[in-house]
């Protein structure tokens, strides 16, 4: 019998009836995170040692879980999958992980990422490449690509993720769990290593719609050490999970889910977003309304550019603490700027340095307004555009990616520029703070593709009720990665 | 003199009068160990965040307001990104002029030799300060106690024309920092760091059109008003021989550091390599709105000035324009005379034991009022002693200045030396009387007009008893006696 690959709750309730014990919950999830890592990489540390909680009321006690290695954990080595930080074990916790610990969940692994949250691959990080658990010739999309790979492959029912692009609702699409990043501030980011602050998020990746609500119910909470974050002390995301979804308003966007938007569709993206359709199909059946919206479609490609503009920009800003003085192998050299130099020339990768070398040019005071100040207008036009949606519609309804992971070989689609929209577009969510999640919905050629539901701010509830509702009819609940099934993990 | 110096200060004063740091939780204290009063974020440890101090804020309006300044709607603060050792997170967390600081366009008037100076205000910003660094020949050390102690940075407009008019600015903004709470403003523990621009124009060019300004050279990091003063006097000397060899208009904007030492200034760079600081609206800061009935509560809240006190000293207490000045000077010192006062001490008389007697003691001493033992309730006591004349002034005195030198207390002096006057009628009249028996020679002489002769038992009686009678007393007893009375 294996507990790990079950709901919260039903591991909750095989604890309550002491039918197992926390201990051997560790033991279980243990085992399979280094049976997972030989595989598929997904963890810079393994916690051999993870110290059994309590059971009580709280659904999270005594079940373990994992940690995308970019969330400070004290006493516990956190590197956000640099090299710059390799060694760095912090003396404070992030206020989310403390939540966690409160209600008694016990964290058995830190799992790699692209580097800093940098990336969407999973090719980055410092202890080499995540491969995804469906497919080991396929990457599971980042950054959050350990804690993607580790849910679906069922060494634990939950980890955290960050999301600053895509990072929680691309990597759990490709590799079929679910991702959630609540409304911005909801969950505080103290303690989580920042990446661009205007669009960091945290939140959780888990094999089904209440395990997301749970988790995020006991991640949340205001907290005086992160200003951005507020009093959601009135949001019950697990409580309120009715999936009475009769007369919900969805909308999807014409510009990004038309397969003639793509004369060079491959047969996956056709097969995409023909399944996309299918599943609006079904949303009808619940009684849903779906409607075809128009957005201006150069509003639409100017997305990526803002996102890398204001990223960049605010990431080459916010890394600069990254100096090897206080923290970090120090550098060497004959003075501190030689120090720092050499520090950070070996410690980051070429990707990072391409994007550090873009923020600084962008802020530079000739090119700031033409492009910074330009980047931050549009991200004004592209929210104010998703909040005009919201005020007729519940929530906007989208295809996750091309289809399903990517080969580590295969760029051609990342190549594509026709398909730039439907690659980035889950970006909006993080321009307005918006709470969004990915739930799967399907498969092509066995391999999982997901859809993505975003709504207005602080309508989390209601976004989780629409994705849990649909997860209901779609039957991809709780799925666990074939591949590494059948080799019985 | 055919030239006319135009000055512009940016003056950094720390606020030390709030309990924590403007953006952290750590102590907002000076310290000698170093590394005490840090908080993770203070070092920029990965996911540390700012958190804005109110209190900070709040006394960086009420600056704003006392330098007439116009206040924002909402506040903002920005990245400001360069690399230092000193600066943890490699960007310092201040304010531009786009969104508006804490305060832009305002101006300060205060009298300057006998007339009224007004220097305008560009704006004033509240930033954090950054940590403070040793360098020892091959190594240096870094004290992150200072990283993120609350500063307020006032830039003015260039309006001052000497020295001594940039250096009279300082003084009144230093005491006005103190007036109101702000700060001790103490440039010994580096709370006061200024940059100076200086230019030189001809005189009689109109210096309200800034094309007829010369070139401006800011001169960084000048960190005491004497040096305010040598750095600006040398740079105007430098630039004016500039212009007599004729190569001053092929002097570029430039940015100089003052050499203490050799009190010199040296080029560092110029405005060609300034730093491109990359300023960015800082994202872990929510713009937050001050609302008008938040700027009454403070502006209501702004204490009396040097400047009030100063004139209700003159017209409530009828102290005199000399002595007032001097006691409004420093607050400690007109705080220690309404203490005084408090004690129901004449006002003229605490006065005078105050601004002669023990600050020109304390000058003496090279002792600031903030480090001395006495406390206002003490200089009372003594001042008593002296008014119901059981001990002499003479006596008063030497007991302050004895108080003032070894931290006691003056009446603890007295009483340990058992100094008494003899105040009681009848004991003086006991030596009169002998004195009179022992110096007839005297009484004739007085008898004979030769008045002044009194003087001559007063020191009599006074040598008897060692000092200790009450020489108006002695007086009048004699005169009394020797009259016939």
């Amino acid at each position: 019998m294996t507990y790990m690959d079950k709901s919260i709750k039903e591991i909750h309730e095989a604890l309550v009836n002491k039918e197992v014990t926390p201990e051997e919950l560790i033991k279980e999830s243990l085992s399979k995170c280094h049976v997972l890592q030989e595989k598929c990489n997904a963890f810079v540390t393994i916690l051999d040692n993870a110290k059994k909680m309590e059971v009580t009321d709280n659904l999270l006690s005594g079940i373990p879980y994992g940690v995308k290695d970019n969330y400070s954990t004290k006493g516990v080595l956190s590197t956000g999958s640099s090299n710059t930080l390799k060694d760095y074990v912090p003396f404070f916790t992030a206020t989310s992980i403390t939540n966690l610990e409160k209600a008694g969940a016990i964290m058995v692994g830190k799992t790699v990422m692209d580097e800093f949250g940098m990336g969407g691959t999973g090719t980055t990080g410092h202890t080499g490449i995540v491969r995804n658990p469906w497919d080991l010739n396929r990457m599971c999309a980042g950054s959050s690509s350990g804690s993607a790979a580790s849910v679906s492959a069922g060494v634990y029912p939950y980890a955290t993720g960050s999301d600053t692009g895509d990072s929680i609702r691309k990597p759990a699409a490709y590799c079929g769990i679910v991702g959630y990043k609540p409304t911005y501030g909801m969950i505080s980011r103290y303690g989580l290593f920042p990446f661009a602050s205007s669009l960091d998020h945290c939140g959780a990746l888990a094999r089904c719609v209440e395990d997301v609500a749970i988790v995020v119910d006991a991640m949340k909470g205001i907290d005086k050490n992160d200003m951005t974050s507020w009093d959601s002390s009135n949001i019950h995301l697990y409580d309120s999970l009715n999936g009475n979804v009769k007369g919900t308003k969805l909308c999807y966007i014409k510009e990004i889910c038309d397969i003639n938007n793509y004369p060079n569709a491959s047969l996956e993206l056709k097969e995409h977003l023909h399944n996309f359709m299918n599943k609006l199909k079904e949303c009808q059946s619940l009684g849903i309304e779906v409607e075809e919206v128009s957005v201006d479609k150069t509003l639409l490609n100017a997305l990526a550019s803002v996102y890398v503009v204001i990223s960049c920009a605010e990431a080459t800003s916010n890394m600069s603490n990254l100096t090897g003085i206080i923290f970090g192998p120090r550098g060497e050299g004959n003075n501190y700027i030689e120090m720092m130099k050499d520090y950070r020339t070996k410690g980051f990768s070429p990707l990072i340095k391409r994007r550090f070398v873009i923020g600084s040019y962008v802020l530079q005071s000739q090119n700031k307004d033409r492009y910074f100040h330009n980047a931050q207008r549009v991200r004004r036009l592209l929210v104010n555009e998703w909040n005009k949606l919201f005020e007729k519609y519940d929530a906007v309804i989208l295809p996750v990616g091309s289809g399903p992971a990517k080969t580590f070989d295969d760029t051609s689609n990342m190549l594509d520029k026709n398909t730039t929209i439907l690659e980035e577009h889950l970006q909006i969510g993080n321009f307005g703070g918006f709470p969004s999640i990915t739930i799967p919905s399907g498969f092509i050629n066995n391999l999982p593709v997901g859809l993505n539901i975003t709504g207005k701010c602080y309508d989390d509830e209601k976004v989780l009720n629409i994705a849990y509702a649909l997860e209901n009819k779609f039957g991809y609940k709780g799925q666990i990665a074939k591949e590494v099934k059948e080799n019985e993990i | 003199m055919k030239y006319k110096a135009l000055i512009g200060l940016e003056m950094h004063c720390e606020i030390s009068e709030t309990n924590t740091k403007v953006f952290s939780g750590a102590k907002n204290s000076y310290s000698d160990i170093p590394n005490s009063n840090i908080r993770p974020v203070d070092m920029g440890f990965p996911g540390t965040l700012p958190v804005v101090n109110k209190e900070a804020v709040r006394k960086a309006l009420m600056a704003s307001m006392i330098l007439k300044c116009q206040q924002p709607e909402y506040m903002y603060f920005e990245r400001k990104n360069y690399y230092y050792p000193d600066l943890p997170k490699g960007y310092q967390i201040t304010q531009e002029t786009k969104p508006i600081p804490v305060g832009i366009y305002g101006e300060l008037k205060f009298d300057f030799e006998g007339q009224e100076k007004v220097v305008r205000i560009n704006n004033i910003h509240l930033e954090e300060d950054a940590a403070s660094t040793d360098h020892f020949g091959s190594y240096s050390t870094i004290d992150y106690n200072r990283a993120g102690v609350p500063l307020l940075e006032l830039v003015t407009y260039p309006d001052m024309h000497s020295a001594d008019e940039a250096v009279a600015f300082l003084e009144v903004m230093r005491s006005i920092y103190q007036y109101a709470g702000i700060s001790e403003a103490d440039s010994k523990k580096g709370q006061i760091r200024c940059d100076v621009n200086v230019s030189i124009m001809d005189i009689d060019k109109d210096e309200t059109l800034p094309s007829n300004w010369g070139t401006k050279v800011e001169i960084k990091n000048v960190n005491s008003f004497g040096g305010v003063r040598d750095a600006i006097n040398y740079e105007i000397n430098r630039q004016i021989e500039l212009k007599e060899d004729g190569t001053y208009d092929s002097m570029e904007q430039q940015t100089r550091r003052w050499d203490e030492e050799l009190g010199e200034t040296i080029y560092m760079r110029s405005k060609v390599d300034a730093i491109d600081y990359k300023y960015f609206v800082e994202p872990n800061i929510p713009k937050f709105k001050i609302s008008d009935e938040w700027k009454e509560e403070i502006r209501k809240s702004i204490p009396s000035l040097a400047n009030e006190r100063k004139e209700r000293y003159i017209k409530e207490l009828e102290l005199s324009e000399y002595d007032a000045t001097i006691l409004v000077k420093e607050k400690k010192v007109s705080d220690f005379f309404e203490n005084v006062l408090k004690e129901n001490i004449e006002p003229k008389v605490a006065s005078n034991w105050i601004s002669s007697i023990m600050l020109g003691n304390l000058n003496k001493l090279e002792k600031e009022i903030s480090d001395i033992y006495l406390t206002p309730k003490m200089l009372a006591d003594l001042i008593n002693k002296v008014t119901k004349n059981e001990i002499s002034i003479k006596q008063g005195k030497e007991a302050l200045l004895q108080s003032l030198e070894e931290d006691k207390d003056p009446n603890q002096i007295i009483s340990d030396l058992g100094i008494k006057q003899i105040g009681s009628i009848d004991e003086i009249e006991k030596i009169v009387l002998e004195v009179l028996t022992e110096q007839p020679n005297a009484i004739n002489q007085y008898q004979e007009g030769k008045t002044n002769i009194i003087d001559f038992l007063v020191g009599q009686v006074m040598k008897k008893t060692k000092g200790r009678a009450n020489p108006s007393a002695t007086y009048d007893l004699l005169k009394k006696k020797l009259e016939g009375k």
